[in-house]
């Protein structure tokens, strides 16, 4: 209960270090959720699935830079700090 | 611009969708400005300050500093910069907080907030719940009682954390620093809220002109019912508390699916007709969750206030 904002920093590194991490071969592809299997049809609206494919990759496109520079941060002010 | 107080004085829908836009034009003070200045010195140059200050400190031995034309020329140039870095800052920080648009947000009045709480706990007799526009800018708070504010969100936050200080105090369990946990465990809910709001939102494709801001308020009205509860809890013992929190929790679940139903249901399905098709059935399921979000909100965080 006694979250603050450093926890809620946090656990956001976190959920998108593992969003960064899926491989597109090796893992999404796998199960389908692959970006050759995104291209749906032309109609109105997209559907779930596709949208979570496309968010997916975004994240991981947009972030991927930003997460190194956040992660050393990280590591470096936990090393020191504890 | 001459407002009219009637409904029937605006337009109630937009002629084309804005997609997450909002100017506000209802105020003709310079937008990027936070608030106006007031004061008559700072608009004028440094060079000013010294005609005023020169005849009289001649008078003075003491003042012998202010007539140095060396300290004149640090005057002018110290009043320069603090100028321009005045106006950077405002550049700057207009660029990642909306500050024009947030002005909107605030333009209530004391009518409006009472109407509006009014509706938070008894939103049963209110038949017209549109948002009414004037040339496709929403109209200011003051003059719709429909149209969110973050006045009230505000203001419900604040009071939020001190009646919790006051219920944890009553119960001999208060320090200064409960009052800054309470505080941003309420804070991060928020944002978790908003931002699951938005994630979904983004997933189902609701095309609408809901703004960050605007779930940020619709996501604050559940403080009014929740200081409700405690204050009820803390003046007659539990059983008013969960009977006061139970009628909130209703109030908002229903202020909220009548709100939000306008703004993501399309069109015919705001209107009650029975569409059918999966994707509103998916944004009426999207409706209800948000709604009933809100009461389990509200019990979560009030629970540990009243033993």
């Amino acid at each position: 209960m006694a979250f603050t904002l450093y926890s809620l920093i946090q656990a956001a590194i976190l959920c998108v270090n593992a969003v960064a991490v899926l491989h597109e071969e090796r893992f999404l592809s796998k199960i389908g959720w692959g970006v050759d299997q995104s291209v749906g049809g032309f109609g109105d609206e997209p559907g779930i699935k596709v949208q979570m494919m496309n968010l997916i990759r975004s994240v991981r496109t947009v972030m991927r830079v930003p997460l190194i520079a956040v992660n050393s941060v990280c590591i470096v002010l936990l090393l020191l700090f504890g | 611009m001459d407002y009219t107080a009637t409904q029937g004085g605006f337009r109630q829908r937009k002629l084309q969708p804005n997609m997450r836009l909002r100017n506000s034009s209802v105020d003709g003070s310079d937008g990027s400005q936070l608030f106006e200045d007031t004061s008559g010195v700072g608009s004028q140059g440094g060079a000013y300050m010294n005609p005023q200050a020169g005849p009289q400190a001649a008078g003075f031995p003491g003042q012998a500093l202010l007539s140095d034309p060396m300290s004149n020329l640090a005057m002018a140039y110290g009043s320069s910069l603090a100028s321009q870095g005045r106006e950077m800052v405002d550049k700057n920080l207009d660029r990642f907080i909306p500050i024009s648009k947030l002005k909107y947000y605030f333009a209530v009045d004391t009518v409006y907030v009472g109407k509006k709480l009014g509706l938070l706990v008894f939103p049963y007799m209110h038949e017209n719940w549109e948002v009414s526009y004037q040339q496709d800018t929403p109209v200011a708070p003051r003059f719709d009682v429909n149209a969110p504010d973050l006045y009230i969100p505000a203001m419900g936050f604040i009071t939020y954390i001190l009646v919790a200080g006051l219920a944890l105090g009553t119960q001999n369990r208060f320090s200064p620093e409960l009052l800054g946990v309470q505080a941003s465990s309420a804070f991060v809910w928020l944002i978790m809220e908003v931002l699951a709001v938005l994630l979904s939102l983004y997933l189902v494709t609701v095309n609408t002109d809901l703004t960050t801001i605007d779930l940020v308020a619709f996501s604050g009205y559940k403080y009014v019912g929740m200081i409700v509860g405690v204050v009820a809890g803390l003046l007659f013992g539990r059983p008013a508390y969960y009977l006061s929190l139970l009628w909130c929790c209703v109030a908002i679940f229903v202020f909220m699916i009548r709100t939000l139903r306008l703004k993501l249901l399309s069109e015919a399905a705001a209107e009650g007709r029975l569409v059918r098709g999966a994707r509103n059935q998916l944004r009426m399921y999207l409706t209800m969750s948000i709604a009933a979000a809100q009461p389990i909100f509200m019990y979560w965080l009030t629970y540990h206030l009243i033993r």
